[in-house]
């Protein structure tokens, strides 16, 4: 190791708990570039993937507008079918694998260190590669547009036989795929470790912020099936070029293996998606109703088995493939009793609102508007659920509706949440309530414009992954491009707002600009200097805020 | 299921409140499985709605009341062990009156038994191929509608019929108040066989045969599309079921086994060259034009095949990778022996391909063992 890389190194000395002066090693040298190539400070680890988040939500969301141009009308104007299967296909691995769950990762990053009083997470090291890995996956996504044959077209679900069809740009998404996994593996023993070892004296696991632990049981929900993603992707490749019949009938293959693994990994990776936002909204919730937390433990519980039921799941995507009556039977019963920890945790949030003295800053407003649209999300997945139901809403635009209703309404949503709320904390000043509200309400109408609709064309059975439809559909692809097209408008006004806030904002945020918030990020400065907590915060300090919590 | 029906038209939710056909809500059932969905749907649609009026209402109490900016101060509250059992439980005790009726509903879906009428559904890339296997022939259903309506690409291209991209070729036809019985399966990737107004919805997955019923109830013409995602052309191969009187059908099923029987080849016939490949060009069209390209000229991961080194080289080649596909390319065992001859000798002498040799169906019949 050289010398520069030792220096960029500081958390081995923190931990050593040696007196580790700010100026003396000159850590702020590596400046420029350096500093984010070979971050390994978990601010800054935190900053890159929210950027790189944000810019491949920006993409995947171009890409979004350009299934929506083509929905506009009836027949086909701008591409080709095979182009708008690609489309489809990047848009969705794009939006999981590239917005949503970095930004999971990358707020991890930032605040979870700050939230537990630890100085940095537990590898540093292994944090910089975890988030190296993403750019080179991206590109090799993006490269698959422009190779022989283009992207995958298979739908973001890869279905065999169907992507044993497609020329390398599926072997480029496969190795993308790889990559990912990699290094979502990576960022969750990272965030396993530090939250098991180094909070706070005094922070107790079921005293720890629920951001902490939904980001717990997400990093093992993401170690179980992460790696069976991979499998089944390997398996893929070895069908397509090395001889092997995993998936392929006339080799004694079956193609429904493949939905199995891929749905046993698939499922969980929605929860994945939904479970960080669950402890976002219960962080911000609390603090702008001043209020502690409705029923702490039980959200905990519910949080848990969430996590265990997601497991037992998997088949319901697959309603129609064909199951004996006793397996649709199970699957069915098991997704229905989802619903319950669900529920539990809507009533918790709404509990915490109850004899509240709320204000409504622009992370209330997401955070009441995920709880309101990721509730008509639950409802929908309550409906698909019923197996006969799903008989005829399986693979329609009803799927498509219910499926954004969470990810975009609710983990989306809490995203945007999470950034206005620790924006002060990020930058030191404040960011502008106006645009802020306007974004709210902006998205919010928008939003519902674009997916609301997809439920009646899916009841009607209009199937997903069409580039043109029949006629009686006209009216509402219409309505719901034109809300796609506004709605993806609406963020450049969050992204105008976010630099807007780095240049100054209104100005300088306070180390608490929040009243009612009382977790330990909130004790340092704002914006928060490189290094916090070279000595961890003291039992009284932690034993305050938890207090004010409840806990 | 009355009454539930009943507490579901209660609701008013707003799907039934606005029920044109096809537009807002389900297609208008068809049968006994459709009606149970139905049923169902509005069933858990007015529990649904009652649940959000009651949550959604506290909450909006909520918001409104207990702001601080109306002087509100929060009370510090945070637990309450039987509010919290009490809302575990009472969930738990709806779902169970939701989950009865529709396993219920699951059985008979999945009983297939005593049919009376079997038929074959195969995906294809991209169209439907049915076999009714009780009476010994099956044809092909493809998309109707004209290329000109579809592509808009140069403006706003050719009116669109009433039933633009849900109009087929021929379609299948099923007697009335009879139980058929579809079996699905496929011939290359995995497709989905589904008629809305009838509530089934079956994968057709290529190695594998699954089934599923229905019985119809009204005569008249019904339409879905294939519901899974299966390349270029999945939104261009529709389903379209006639349904006719059980007389009309017995008429129908004659007319159409005296085509079949006269249009059968003799599997022993000597073909000569000239009749082979115009022989061959129907069967390339209906199969190989899809990817290949009516010229040969493929595209995309599909090879073309003028100037191809299988189709300008040996035989037995060309051949073995007709019967037992490689890569992307589906085996087409499913083809009879002399269609797969006239194939290949059209593949060889066309597109420029001018190999001059010719298969005749003897030669495929041994292949295959
Ligand atoms: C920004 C607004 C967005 C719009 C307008 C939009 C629109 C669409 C549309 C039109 C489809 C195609 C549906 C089909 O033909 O099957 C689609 C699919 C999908 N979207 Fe989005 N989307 C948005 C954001 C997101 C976000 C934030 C996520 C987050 C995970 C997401 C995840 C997906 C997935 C997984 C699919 C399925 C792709 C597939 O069929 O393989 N979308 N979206
Ligand atoms: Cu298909």
């Amino acid at each position: 190791m050289t010398a520069a890389t030792d220096t960029l190194n500081p958390t081995q000395g923190d931990h050593a708990g040696e007196a580790h002066g700010h100026d003396d090693h000159g850590h702020h040298a590596a400046t420029g570039w350096r500093r984010w190539v070979y971050a390994t400070n978990h601010k800054d680890i935190g900053t890159l993937y929210l950027w790189f988040s944000f810019s491949m939500f920006i993409l995947g969301g171009t890409m979004a507008l350009g299934i929506r141009a083509e929905l506009f009308t009836p027949g086909l104007q701008f591409w080709q079918p095979e182009f708008f299967n690609q489309l489809t296909t990047l848009h969705g691995i794009i939006m999981v694998f590239g917005a949503i769950m970095p930004a999971f990762t990358g707020l991890a990053n930032w605040m979870l260190p700050l939230m537990l009083g630890a100085p940095d997470m537990a590898f540093a090291r292994m944090n910089n590669w975890s988030f190296w890995l993403l750019p080179p996956s991206a590109l090799l996504l993006v490269i698959s547009l422009f190779v022989p044959g283009g992207a995958a077209a298979g739908g973001w679900t890869l279905y065999p036989p169907l992507s044993l069809q497609f020329g390398m740009g599926m072997d480029l998404a496969i190795f993308s795929v790889h990559l990912l996994g990699l290094s979502s593996i990576m960022g969750s023993i990272n965030i396993i470790v530090t939250i098991l070892n180094m909070r706070s004296p005094g922070m107790t696991l079921m005293k720890m912020p629920m951001f902490a632990w939904t980001s717990l049981v997400t990093a093992y929900l993401l170690i179980a099936v992460a790696p069976v993603l991979a499998g089944a992707v390997t398996m893929l490749l070895t069908d397509r070029h090395f001889g092997t019949h995993f998936f392929k009938a006339v080799g004694g293959g079956d193609p429904v293996l493949f939905q199995h693994i891929f749905w046993f990994f698939g499922h969980p990776e929605v929860y994945i998606m939904a479970l960080p936002a669950f402890g976002i909204v219960s962080q911000i919730i609390p603090t702008f109703a001043r209020k502690p937390l409705f029923g702490y433990h039980s959200m905990v519980y519910a949080t848990a088995s969430i996590a265990i039921l997601s497991f037992m799941v998997w088949a319901h995507h697959m309603f129609s493939v064909g199951m004996p009556a006793t397996a649709q039977l199970f699957f069915m019963f098991m997704t229905m009793l989802i619903a319950v920890p669900t529920g539990v945790k809507v009533f918790n949030w709404i509990a915490t609102m109850w004899q509240g003295a709320m204000s409504f800053e622009t992370p209330m407003l997401f955070a009441v508007g995920f709880v309101c649209l990721f509730t008509v999300g639950g409802f929908s997945g309550l409906v698909l659920s019923i197996a006969p139901v799903d008989t005829q809403m399986h693979d329609t635009y009803y799927v498509v509706a219910h499926f954004h209703y969470v990810l975009v309404a609710g983990a989306l949503f809490s995203l945007f949440g999470a950034v206005y709320y620790w924006l002060p904390k990020w930058t030191g000043y404040m960011y502008s309530e106006k645009m802020g509200k306007f974004h709210f309400w902006w998205s919010m109408v928008w939003f519902n414009v674009t997916f609301f609709p997809m439920h009646f064309l899916g009841l009607a059975g209009m199937p997903r992954r069409i580039p043109d439809y029949p006629l009686q559909f006209t009216d509402f692809n219409a309505l719901a491009s034109v809300g796609a097209f506004c709605f993806g408008l609406g963020q450049l006004f969050f992204l105008y707002n976010v630099i807007h806030t780095i240049r100054g904002g209104v100005g300088k945020a306070p180390a608490n600009p929040w009243e009612g918030a009382h977790t330990l990020e909130w004790e340092v400065p704002s914006p928060a200097p490189h290094h916090t907590w070279e000595t961890p915060p003291s039992q009284e300090l932690v034993e305050k805020g938890l207090k004010e919590q409840a806990l | 299921m009355r009454f539930q029906r009943a507490l579901g038209l209660a609701a008013l939710l707003p799907a039934c409140t606005f029920a044109i056909d096809g537009k807002y809500t389900f297609q208008t059932p068809q049968t006994l499985i459709a009606r149970d969905i139905s049923d169902l749907h509005a069933w858990i649609m007015a529990v649904i709605v009652v649940i959000f009026v009651a949550v959604f209402g506290v909450m909006f109490y909520s918001i409104f009341k207990h702001r601080k900016a109306s002087g509100h101060k929060a009370r510090h509250f945070h637990e309450n062990t039987s509010v919290e059992v009490l809302w575990t439980l009472i969930p738990a005790v709806i779902l169970v009156v939701m989950a009865w009726p529709a396993a219920k509903v699951v059985l008979a879906q999945k009983d297939t038994r005593d049919a009376e009428v079997t038929i074959k559904a195969t995906g294809y890339q991209w169209f439907w191929g049915y076999d009714y296997l009780d009476y010994g022939f099956g044809y092909k259903s493809k998309l109707a509608t004209p290329r000109e309506q579809i592509e808009n690409y140069k403006g706003q291209g050719a009116a669109k019929d009433t039933h633009y991209l849900l109009e087929v070729t021929e379609p299948l036809v099923v007697p009335i108040g009879t139980k058929v019985r579809m079996l699905t399966t496929a011939n290359d990737v995995i497709h989905s066989w589904g008629v809305p107004a009838f509530g089934v919805k079956q994968d057709a997955i290529p190695g594998f045969i699954r089934d599923t019923w229905f019985k119809a109830e009204k005569v008249g013409t019904f339409r879905g599309q294939c519901v899974e995602l299966c390349g270029r052309d999945h939104g261009f191969m529709p389903i379209v079921v006639q349904v006719v009187s059980k007389d009309d059908f017995k008429v129908w099923v004659d007319k159409k086994q005296k085509e079949a029987k006269a249009a059968a080849d003799d599997p022993n016939k000597v073909w000569k060259l000239d009749e082979m490949i115009a022989r061959g060009k129907t069967v390339y069209d209906a199969n190989c034009a899809a990817c290949h390209k009516a010229d040969g000229a493929g595209g995309g991961p599909f090879p073309a095949l003028a100037g191809s080194k299988i189709a300008n080289g040996p035989m037995a080649a060309h051949l073995g990778i007709v019967l037992h596909g490689k890569g992307a390319m589906p085996a087409w065992q499913g083809l009879s022996d002399t269609e797969i001859a006239a194939v290949i000798t059209y593949e060889r002498n066309s597109f420029g391909n001018k190999m001059g040799d010719m298969l005749q169906p003897k030669d495929v019949k041994a292949a295959r063992k």
